[in-house]
């Protein structure tokens, strides 16, 4: 049996009936990524020996009758935005290269408590502020069904490694679609849970009203598995939502008969490639056969999703990312690249600060401690995370709060009530999740517009709070995925999971994998 | 308080002038190149962004929250604080103690 | 004001105060003073990254309380700011505070000054809002080094911040004020407004008013003053500040409104005010809604159960002593403001004794002054109030006189033994009439020249007589034996 070929709900049964060990199981996935990942790059850090050595761990105590988690002995790669306490964190940025935290999120204590194994942590944007997975430090990652393409953004590595089976799992996060397009890039399953659902203590935070955790994996069904350990309430986050959580795995097996989804008519303007709108009407259609009813709904507010996020976020984003300083932990740096002036090396002198501080006035900077942070953010920042604290700044500055940011509070809650009334008439909002399949690499770097409208149609989800999930829909004649999007009311993951399952057992598009690592088209 | 009047200034296009100052607020340290790609390229996205103003708020509270829950608290009860060692574990310096910056002499830094 | 002070000085003060917790704002690190650096945080008041901040219910309420306690309006609807500056002792960038709809408004507290050094001033509170304290930053300049040292563990305190219209007309005022202050939060458990320890924290704005000859009225520019460490200090900096502002004025002429609101420093040893650094431009926080915490809704019902839970402040209890007990204005704020401990220990006395003058004159001149010279409190004082009741009682009743009362006091203070045992250790006992008489007969036998002066007229002669009754028996009382002398010397023929 191959642990590689089994979904995530098989392997915790074949693990649990000692079909496959924990140590089998986390092998012949740290041996595919070793394989694998040079040519993708979804990794940023593997521990083999740690993962090994927990399912070692996992293995002796099933054998011993001792109890184990719901997940014992699943893989699980973890998107590094999230804190580990026995891995580096480094959100693919040079300003936390190294970086460890001493505690771990509570999504990550969570899965560890359920026993899963983390074979290790994915590449992304940096600070998750991306849409292709370009914009790390450590080099882009490649989409496994055509590497010189890119898998999307942010949560590309954890939707690569998925995709090319280094993983069975992988924990991503979305702020304006970061889960939701690079699966619907890669091929695979991503939900994004309702704002609260899933803690976000332990998140590294980039936009935090729109910030959420959720399951990237090979189907509805997997993330469904997934999402009963990570989701509910932790009293440490204080939005955090209470309700109960429902057995996910349980509520799958249901009729759409009656399910109404909605049509949103702009979604299908010019833009959109012809490819994949083909690919979405067909996904409504297999829902209709499904039992579902499709009616046109307006969002009247739509297009000014991606301008509201683009102002919400990077606001919200300059503030988060003003600990990055060089103060307390991450990158410091004191000197001119290449110079060295170290304030105080070893127990510094007076003489040497006052030296320091005439150096540093020469520069244009107003003390030493300034020059420290403006020197340690230059250098630990790549462009696009400078590019958003730049603007983020500039819109939350004296005498441009009110024309920007608070206008773009305003049009937030006209958005979110655009999807709570369309949410009257429809149970369910289905769409394209990206407007063309995965674009090359290096397309679209050079115009930081452009790659912000590749959220266009993930952006709405956030803002507004709710919930969404992707799944494939179709490919491309040139053999790329294309991804379809379900959006749910507040709390409707029951339905959001349910009505990608049943289109799952209808279709197979979902099953379909990129040829072997190094047979993709370069 | 006493900070500058919050409403709004009409959009206008960035000078490098009004680049300096917010990279100064948010402390990045741009080069001469850099400062000049960044006021072109800011330029376009806030006119972008812009088009915000098409849009009647006249009568729309802002959204702060897509929650509507109110009143989370926890009680006055003390937790498990990290140790020094851990506490000090990522800092660039430290003397074991305490985190080590330079200092901003004679300086009593803000409010 | 006059033509030796022919401006008015006009003082506001922002006052920031700890909040008597034991944990911090927004998470579970202990708030408890002298600890070692570094060694009450976690990821929250460190600002790690993916840290996030729940708001302590009981700090919240303790601010609740002091708000109504300086008379303010609860806001029904309060929501949390990020105020976003870069320093080393704010790790996350950014403080947690509120800026447009602070939890509360529009208060007052009045400061009266027994003795009458000023007219009774109400001061106007604006504001009173939560917000999260700073780390501490430690610059010892005579090691030598270009470092500063950064100790978080004040990071994430609770602080209280008080905002008072420019109301004061004095720096005596605003000592007195401050005190008042102090009293008044350390009478409510909402604080214990130590400035040594730093739960209170003091800076002041003040200007001066100038009468012109045409009428108009020139203001000079408001000048903010930092690094005041005590109220002494307090009034210190604002009599020099307003000196210095009018010799400036008198040189430059300079009025508000046209130059920034500059900062100065107090330094106290040096008795004068500094210019601090001018910043390259004023600070822009970029105030906006915290997304990590959500708002906070405070029902009547809330604001009532805080009332309730809230205690008696010291105006409410000068009075009620003042009346139940007849005690006059003065007696009444020496004794309140001596705290809540000292009252309870006065009222009990008083009760027992049946009156309050006399239980206020012991307090005040015995106990107190004992208290003082050991360094104790009341809380500590070995003589509790049903003893020192007693006491009183026994003196009242003429046992013995009042300075034989406070040998006693003394030695029941010194080696805590009960009352009946120091009285009978130091042969004190009851001194019968006719022993008294008895003993009057000897002392005018012994004496024929005060008694002749008597009868002549001079009855405080008889004075004479005191010092040798005690000395034949220490246990008479002086006043019965005057008075027993010249009733005898009056019987005579």
């Amino acid at each position: 049996m191959q642990p590689l070929e089994l979904s995530a709900v098989d392997l915790v049964a074949a693990l649990r009936q000692g079909d496959v060990t924990a140590v089998q199981c986390a092998t012949a996935f740290l041996d595919r990524i070793e394989a694998t990942n040079p040519a993708i790059n979804a990794f940023l850090h593997v521990d083999r020996e740690a993962a090994l050595s927990r399912a070692a761990d996992i293995d002796a105590r099933r054998r011993a009758g001792k109890p184990v988690g719901p997940l014992a002995g699943l893989p699980v790669a973890l998107k590094d935005v999230l804190c580990t306490a026995d891995m580096p964190t480094t959100c693919a940025s040079k300003m936390l290269a190294g970086y460890r935290p001493p505690y771990d999120a509570d999504v990550v204590a969570r899965l560890r408590r359920a026993d899963a194994v983390f074979v290790g942590k994915t590449n992304m944007d940096e600070f998750a502020m991306g849409g292709s997975n370009e914009n790390s430090a450590f080099g882009p990652v490649h989409n496994p069904w055509d590497h010189s393409r890119a898998p999307g953004g942010s949560s590309g590595g954890s939707a690569a490694c998925v995709a090319a089976d280094m993983a069975p799992v992988a924990i991503g996060s979305d702020t304006g679609g970061s889960i939701r397009q690079p699966a619907g890039l890669c091929g695979i399953t991503g939900l994004k849970p309702t704002y609260g659902r899933v803690s976000r203590r332990g998140l590294i935070a980039f936009a935090s009203s729109l910030d959420q955790i959720g399951p990237m994996a090979r189907s509805a069904a997997d993330c469904a598995l997934v999402m009963e350990t990570i989701a509910g309430h932790d009293p440490g986050d204080s939005t955090s939502l209470t309700t109960e959580v429902p057995r996910y795995t349980d509520l799958l097996d249901k009729p759409l008969t009656g399910v109404r989804i909605g049509r949103v008519p702009e979604h299908f303007a010019a833009g959109l490639d012809p490819e994949v709108a083909k690919g979405v009407e067909e996904a409504f259609a297999v829902l209709k056969a499904a039992g579902a009813t499709v009616h046109d709904v307006r969002l009247p507010h739509a297009k000014y999703g991606i301008p509201t996020y683009y102002l919400i976020a990077p606001c919200e984003a300059s503030s988060n990312l003003a600990r990055y300083d060089g103060a307390h932990y991450g990158h410091r740096e004191t000197a001119p690249a290449g110079g060295h002036r170290e304030t105080a090396p070893a127990g510094g002198h007076r003489e040497t600060a006052l030296a320091a501080r005439a150096a540093g006035a020469a520069a244009g900077f107003e003390s030493p401690l300034v020059e420290m942070y403006c020197r340690s953010r230059a250098e630990g920042f790549g462009p696009e995370v400078k590019r958003r604290i730049m603007l983020g700044t500039y819109a939350l500055s004296a005498g441009y709060y009110d024309a920007y940011y608070a206008k773009a509070l305003r049009v937030r809650r006209l958005i979110r009530q655009d999807y709570l009334d369309a949410f009257q008439t429809v149970d369910l909002i289905g769409g394209p999740v990206s407007a063309t399949p995965a674009f090359k690499l290096g397309e679209k770097t050079d115009d930081p517009l452009a790659m912000y409208l590749v959220d266009l149609y993930t952006v709405g989800t956030n803002l507004a709070g709710v919930g969404g999930i992707s799944f494939p829909c179709g490919f491309t004649k040139s053999g790329l995925p294309i991804g379809f999007q379900l959006q749910a009311p507040p709390l409707a993951e029951p339905l959001l999971l349910q009505a990608a399952d049943r289109f799952q057992r209808l279709t197979d598009w979902h099953r379909r994998r990129p040829k072997a690592a190094g047979e993709g088209r370069a | 308080m006493g900070t500058e009047s919050r409403t709004s200034a009409a959009a206008r296009p960035l000078s490098s002038a009004d680049v300096a100052k917010v990279a100064s607020l948010a402390r990045l340290a741009l080069g001469d190149a850099e400062l000049a790609r960044m006021t072109g390229e800011l330029s376009k996205i806030v006119g972008f962004v812009s088009m915000l103003g098409e849009v009647d708020t006249s009568a729309t509270a802002p959204l702060a929250h897509p929650l509507d829950t109110q009143n989370v608290f926890r009680d006055d009860v003390p937790a498990e604080s990290l140790t020094t060692a851990q506490a000090l574990q990522s800092a660039p310096r430290h003397d074991g103690e305490c985190f080590l910056v330079p200092a901003v002499l004679g300086d009593s830094g803000a409010a | 004001m006059s033509d030796a002070t022919p401006f008015v000085t006009v003082i506001g003060l922002e006052v920031h105060v700890q909040l008597l917790t034991r944990t911090k704002l927004f998470c579970g690190c202990s708030t408890k003073f002298g600890a070692a650096p570094n060694t009450q945080v976690c990821p929250t008041c460190l600002g790690l990254p993916g840290s996030l901040p729940v708001m302590n219910r009981r700090a919240f309420e303790l601010a609740v309380r002091a708000a109504l306690a300086l008379d303010c309006t609860i806001a029904p609807f309060t929501k949390w700011d990020r105020k976003n500056y870069f320093y080393p002792d704010l790790p996350k960038g950014y403080q947690i505070s509120q800026f447009d709809l602070p939890f509360s408004s529009d208060g007052h507290l009045e400061v009266v000054d027994p003795k009458g050094a000023f007219a009774p001033r109400n001061v106007g509170i604006i504001r009173v809002h939560l917000e999260e304290d700073a780390g501490k930053s430690m610059h010892d300049e005579a090691a030598g080094t270009g470092d500063s040292r950064i100790d978080l563990n004040r990071a994430g305190t609770p602080l209280c911040e008080i905002v008072t219209q420019p109301d004061l007309r004095s720096p005596q005022e605003a000592r007195a004020w401050l005190n008042e202050l102090k009293l008044l939060l350390v009478y409510l458990g909402v604080s214990d407004c130590n400035m040594q320890e730093g739960s209170l924290r003091v800076d002041a704005n003040v200007n001066l008013h100038i009468p012109q000859p045409d009428g108009r009225i020139a203001k000079t520019p408001i000048v903010e003053i930092k690094n005041m460490n005590s109220f002494r200090s307090v009034e210190r900096a604002l009599t020099y500040e307003a000196a210095r502002q009018w010799e400036e004025w008198r040189e430059t002429k300079a009025e508000m409104g046209k130059t920034p609101k500059q900062t100065r420093g107090w330094d106290d040893p040096a008795g004068v005010t500094r210019a601090q650094r001018h910043k390259e431009e004023s600070s822009d926080y970029r105030y906006f809604p915290e997304p990590d915490l959500v708002p906070v809704t405070v029902s009547e019902q809330d604001v009532a159960a805080a009332r309730a839970a809230m205690g008696t402040p010291p105006t409410e209890l000068r009075r009620d002593l003042e009346t139940t007990w007849k005690i006059s204005a003065y007696d009444a704020d020496v004794l309140v403001n001596q705290g809540r401990e000292l009252v309870d220990y006065f009222e009990e006395v008083a009760t027992k004794v049946g009156e309050g003058k006399v239980a206020s004159n012991w307090l005040q001149q015995d106990v107190l002054r004992i208290l003082k010279e050991t360094g104790g409190s009341i809380t500590d004082f070995r003589v509790r109030p049903a003893v020192l009741a007693d006491l009183i009682g026994r003196v009242t009743r003429g046992d013995f006189d009042t300075s034989r009362g406070r040998e006693i006091l003394a030695q029941m203070v010194a080696d805590g033994r009960p009352l009946d045992e120091v009285v009978a250790g130091m042969g004190i006992a009851a001194v019968s009439d006719d022993d008294v008489i008895s003993l009057c007969r000897e002392l005018l036998a012994d004496n024929p020249k005060i008694v002749a002066d008597v009868k002549g007229g001079k009855e405080q002669a008889a004075a004479g007589l005191i010092g040798q009754a005690k000395k034949k028996n220490p246990n008479v009382n002086p006043g019965k034996v005057r008075a027993i002398c010249l009733d005898l010397i009056r019987a005579m023929p």
